[in-house]
């Protein structure tokens, strides 16, 4: 819609840019970004500008502000991981799908915090704080919290975006840009999709570039995609879509942008319902609405069986095996010779990286590559490493048998439970965070699947609630096409956020979330 | 190259001193020709077997590196051939060089292996400056090429009449990076790292421990030197580092198992090979033959004391924690019958394709000289052996009517001798092939005699620019065609002989 206000003269590239970057300013309490690219935004906005009066589009994507995650090179612009080690680190390359979004005029507004190297999931772990979930101060939360006393400091209620992508979530959730990159490794798209009732698509290994995207696990990693509605993210997929000659783990095969058809009639899909996703912890709240939805679909007609992925409850071990050992290894670059962050200790080589080190990775970073060194140790790589990556065969299997014996699509929950209050989260540690909300999104990344979260409802609590949707190895069509009919059912409402009224009362006017497609 | 090697005998032959032991009489150590345990001498011990392995690093010849665009090039200056992944800048992937890809397949069915179609890449970890990724990406699980053999030829009893052909199993060769070049200023207590090197593509060849000395280590890696420029993989020149070679010494009983091994860096020239080997034969017999025992350590060739030290900084045994390579999917090879119908030959590596397209190997080229030309087997190394000479020979030939058989005689003994004796290379020869075969037509026709032709060659080295016809005239070589010139001369001759 943003992009037909645009073409129509409604709006300009430049005011739309402006707009969001105030509107970044006026929630910067949210700590969604972590570096705002404000004269670069503007200078972008305004060539834009100069190709809408020129009537010369780049594309859909011309002159739409964007955000992303700040774990992806951006020549020029700071890009941190969140992490002293990266500090100041100015990179002299865009990752590709960055130069991709820019060269079809997308507005690049800034870099979104994270969790440091995107290991977490509450985006709480970064060296620039945690990120507040803008539904923390939505009217639909505030109306259902319980009244506190006076005394009590409001903010400290605030709740999690979830992650590790949370500073992309916030940023789409806050309509401060149209849409974001986050990555996806663990569920780290997903997740703070689901928690911030946003739209977070995984796509399918291989699909999209990783050359720029700073690694976290390199077999399992894909940038991520976080918009408002599922339309957006379709575009915005057509865009990043392609074989990469610079990433020789993207497909040779040529990729077709696609259109969505909105669908009507939904007979001929049949969805699954793993039984195994019904997980310990899943809250009866969100049992109740993944019971819903799957109503939804069989009332519509849709064909709606449950299916089994037995290898699922292993799926959390072998990931911690195999993404600790990817860890250490992807770390081991990081000494301080050539960039980031060098301590001044220089008794002797060693003696640097080790504090260059310890003084640049936060605990969380620590242990993982502790970890990993541990099970590559060649008297331990056989029971460890190489057992995991077999058990990952198994519970990529466990898919292919599921959509052989029929099934188009997965519909299962994304997140345990909705967010949960910032000072609740941090009493346990990043890794029992870590274990306890990847369960239902990990295994997708295990597989290499596409899968995407939808806002489905609020909770109890008025907060944002997703499902999660699995498709097919490179059926991203199909997938988005079942999402955006979904969609269009549940009618997910439109965050109330006094700041974005302020902004732009305009946007509520929509029945949907505003959208730019 | 032919290594004179000899039907010796182990023997202890230096003094025990303090540091290195300079050994006093520089014995070339050997083995006799059938390789196997060798007699002790007047010492009266038990004989020893030497062990010899070598691990072979051959900088691959091409523009650009293993992974990434960045050039390839000896001696520029200090860190301009560094790409953003060379340099490890976080995000960044390596994609493979078909080149490197192609040189490695050469070198494989060049040294008889099995191409494996498909094989994988690896990390192996440890942490070095010169290493900026904290990781080297190798081959270690399933390697390009395994299971060949390389035959060398040595000869016997000093005679270079007498050649053995000798042959070394190859057990793989595997594609690999380079690391960046550490230059230690121990003045001001800094390394300065180089990365122009990081990234650049090697091949390690692995050879079998099939030897047992340093005359045979040395043929051994100087005939693979051949066949890689031959086949252009690699420039193999070691005192560019463009070839390295890493030596695993042991030795035992015959009988007994293998002893513990070392291995050997740090060797800058095939000369220094043959001499590191034998030295560390030679401390290890001695070591064990005092009740010592050898540690499983690396050792450095020190080559101005020509002895082996250990290394210093070797603190217990790496862990390289090996994992596969994620960003690199499994290399596939196709052949002619595997290739898919609707591939284009540009876009896969096929193996047949690169064999029908090899070119002559030295043995292959050796064998055609002696059978063109008629010169002996030892004459044919000694022509493949010297950058040039064949084709400084047969132009020589094309130009000349004296036989070949003939001509090998000038080129080895006087064209050779003389550019040895000024450090020249063939290119650098002040006599071209033009003017050797104008010279040797003379002689041919018998125009001069072969004294006088040695004499006009001697003129010919000066450089002067004179033909070899115009130096006859001017000396006044001319061989006296005329009989009853001659008559006279030779009465004179008998006449002053009878006044004494």
């Amino acid at each position: 819609q943003v992009s037909a206000a645009l073409k129509e003269g409604r709006v300009t590239p430049t005011e739309l840019c402006q707009r969001c970057l105030s509107l970044i300013k006026s929630t910067k309490f949210l700590n969604a970004y972590i570096t705002v690219a404000e004269e670069a935004a503007l200078k972008q906005a305004e060539e834009s500008e100069k190709r809408y009066r020129g009537g010369q589009l780049l594309g859909v994507l011309d002159g739409i502000p964007i955000a992303v995650k700040d774990n992806f090179n951006t020549a020029g612009i700071e890009t941190t991981c969140a992490s002293n080690m990266l500090k100041g680190y100015v990179p002299p390359y865009n990752a590709t799908v960055v130069q991709k979004l820019l060269d079809r005029g997308a507005v690049l507004l800034g870099k979104t915090n994270l969790d440091e190297f995107a290991m977490g999931s509450g985006s709480t772990d970064g060296v620039f704080g945690p990120v507040r979930n803008p539904w923390s101060y939505s009217g639909q939360y505030k109306e259902k919290s319980v009244p506190k006393s006076h005394s009590e400091d409001k903010e400290s209620n605030w709740v999690i975006t979830g992650g590790s992508s949370g500073g992309s979530a916030a940023a789409v959730s806050s309509f401060t840009c149209f849409a974001a990159l986050g990555s996806d490794t663990g569920g780290s798209t997903r997740n703070p999709a689901a928690h911030c009732g946003v739209v977070g698509l995984k796509p399918t290994y291989g699909l999209i570039s990783r050359h720029g995207l700073i690694p976290l696990v390199n077999s399992m990693d894909v940038p991520g995609i976080l918009t408002r509605c599922v339309d957006d993210a379709a575009v915005v997929l057509g865009s990043l879509a392609g074989h990469d000659p610079k990433d020789s783990t993207t497909i040779q095969d040529n990729f077709k942008p696609f259109e969505l058809p909105s669908l009507t009639d939904v007979s001929k899909l049949s969805i699954g319902i793993p039984k195994e996703y019904h997980a310990p912890g899943l809250s009866s709240e969100i049992l109740a609405l993944w019971s819903k939805a799957a109503d939804l679909f069989k009332n519509a007609g849709a064909r709606v069986i449950e299916v089994s992925l037995p290898h699922t409850r292993y799926s959390i071990v072998c990931y911690h095996v195999l993404c600790t050992a990817e860890v250490a290894s992807n770390m081991a670059r990081f000494d301080g010779l050539e960039y980031g962050h060098r301590s001044d200790m220089n008794k002797s080589t060693e003696s640097m990286y080790a504090a260059t080190r310890r003084e640049g990775f936060n605990d969380v970073v620590r242990g993982r590559i502790l970890s990993g060194n541990y099970f590559l140790l060649k008297q331990n790589y056989e029971n460890y490493f190489i057992k995991a990556q077999k058990v990952r065969r198994l519970i990529a299997n466990d898919f292919v048998k599921a959509f052989e014996s029929g099934v188009d699509v997965l519909l299962t929950p994304t997140t345990l439970s909705d967010a949960v209050p910032y000072m609740e989260f941090i009493k346990e540690d990043n890794r029992t965070r870590s274990t306890q909300d990847d369960i239902l999104t990990q295994a997708a990344n295990m597989a290499g699947l596409p899968a995407i979260n939808v806002p489905t409802a609020l909770s109890e609590r008025g907060l944002p609630v997703g499902l999660q949707f699995i498709g097919r190895s490179f059926q991203e069509k199909q997938l988005l096409t079942v999402a955006k009919w979904f969609e269009k059912q549940v009618k997910f409402p439109v965050i109330q956020l006094e700041e974005v009224k302020r902004h732009d009362p305009a946007v509520f006017q929509h029945q949907k979330s505003a959208s730019f497609s | 190259v032919v290594a004179r090697s000899c039907a010796g005998v182990w023997r202890r032959a230096w003094q025990r001193g303090g540091g290195c032991p300079a050994p006093r009489r520089q014995q070339a150590v050997a083995c006799n020709a059938r390789g196997g345990a060798v007699p002790a001498g007047k010492s009266g011990l038990a004989p020893w077997v030497p062990v010899v392995g070598l691990e072979i690093h051959a900088q691959i010849s091409s523009n650009s590196k293993l992974f990434s665009g960045s050039q390839v090039q000896f001696a520029a200056p200090p860190n301009p051939l560094v790409s953003f992944f060379d340099a490890s800048l976080p995000g960044t992937l390596p994609v493979i060089n078909r080149r490197c890809v192609e040189a490695a397949v050469m070198t494989g069915l060049a040294l008889n292996c099995s191409i494996n179609k498909k094989s994988l890449f690896d990390r192996k970890h440890y942490f070095y400056a010169d290493l900026p990724a904290g990781y080297q990406i190798t081959q270690q699980r399933v390697p390009i090429a395994v299971n060949g053999s390389l035959s060398y030829s040595l000869c016997i009893d000093n005679k270079m009449s007498q050649m053995v052909t000798k042959t070394v199993r190859i057990k793989q060769i595997q594609l690999e990076q380079d690391s960046g070049k550490s230059l230690h200023d121990d003045t001001r207590s800094q390394t300065l790292v180089d990365l122009n090197r990081a990234g650049v593509g090697l091949m390690e060849v692995v050879m079998e421990p099939d030897m047992c000395c340093g005359e045979e280590a040395a043929a051994a890696v100087r005939e693979l030197q051949l066949i890689l420029q031959t086949l252009g993989s690699s420039q193999a020149v070691m005192a560019e580092g463009q070839l390295r070679v890493d030596a695993n010494v042991s030795v035992h009983h015959p009988g007994e198992p293998y002893g513990v091994r070392t291995e050997v860096k740090n060797i800058n020239s095939v000369r220094f090979l043959a001499k590191a080997v034998d030295y560390e034969i030679q401390r290890q017999i001695e070591e064990l033959e005092n009740g010592g025992t050898i540690l499983n350590e690396t050792r450095a060739f020190d080559s101005k004391l020509g002895c082996t030290v250990p290394m210093r900084d070797k603190e217990g045994k790496q862990d390289y924690r090996f994992m596969p390579e994620p960003n690199l999917p499994p290399l596939i090879l196709y052949d002619a019958k595997s290739l898919p119908a609707n591939m284009n030959h540009q876009q896969v590596v096929n193996i047949d394709w690169i064999r029908e397209r090899l070119p002559d190997l030295p043995s292959v080229k050796r064998a055609k000289l002696v059978e063109q030309y008629g010169i002996l087997p030892e004459h044919s190394f000694t022509l493949l052996n010297e950058d040039g000479l064949t084709e400084f020979f047969e132009n020589v030939v094309k130009e000349t009517q004296m036989k070949p058989k003939k001509v090998i005689g000038w080129i080895l003994n006087d064209l050779l001798s003389y550019l040895k004796q000024h450090s020249l290379t063939v290119k650098e020869s002040p006599v071209s092939s033009f003017l050797l075969a104008d010279l040797l037509n003379l002689l041919e026709k018998k125009e001069i005699s072969s004294t006088a032709a040695k004499q006009v060659l001697a003129e010919l080295w000066k450089g002067e620019g004179k033909s070899p016809l115009e130096i006859v005239k001017e000396k006044e070589l001319e061989l006296i065609q005329d009989q009853k010139e001659l008559e006279q001369i030779c009465q004179a001759v008998i006449d002053g002989q009878k006044n004494e």
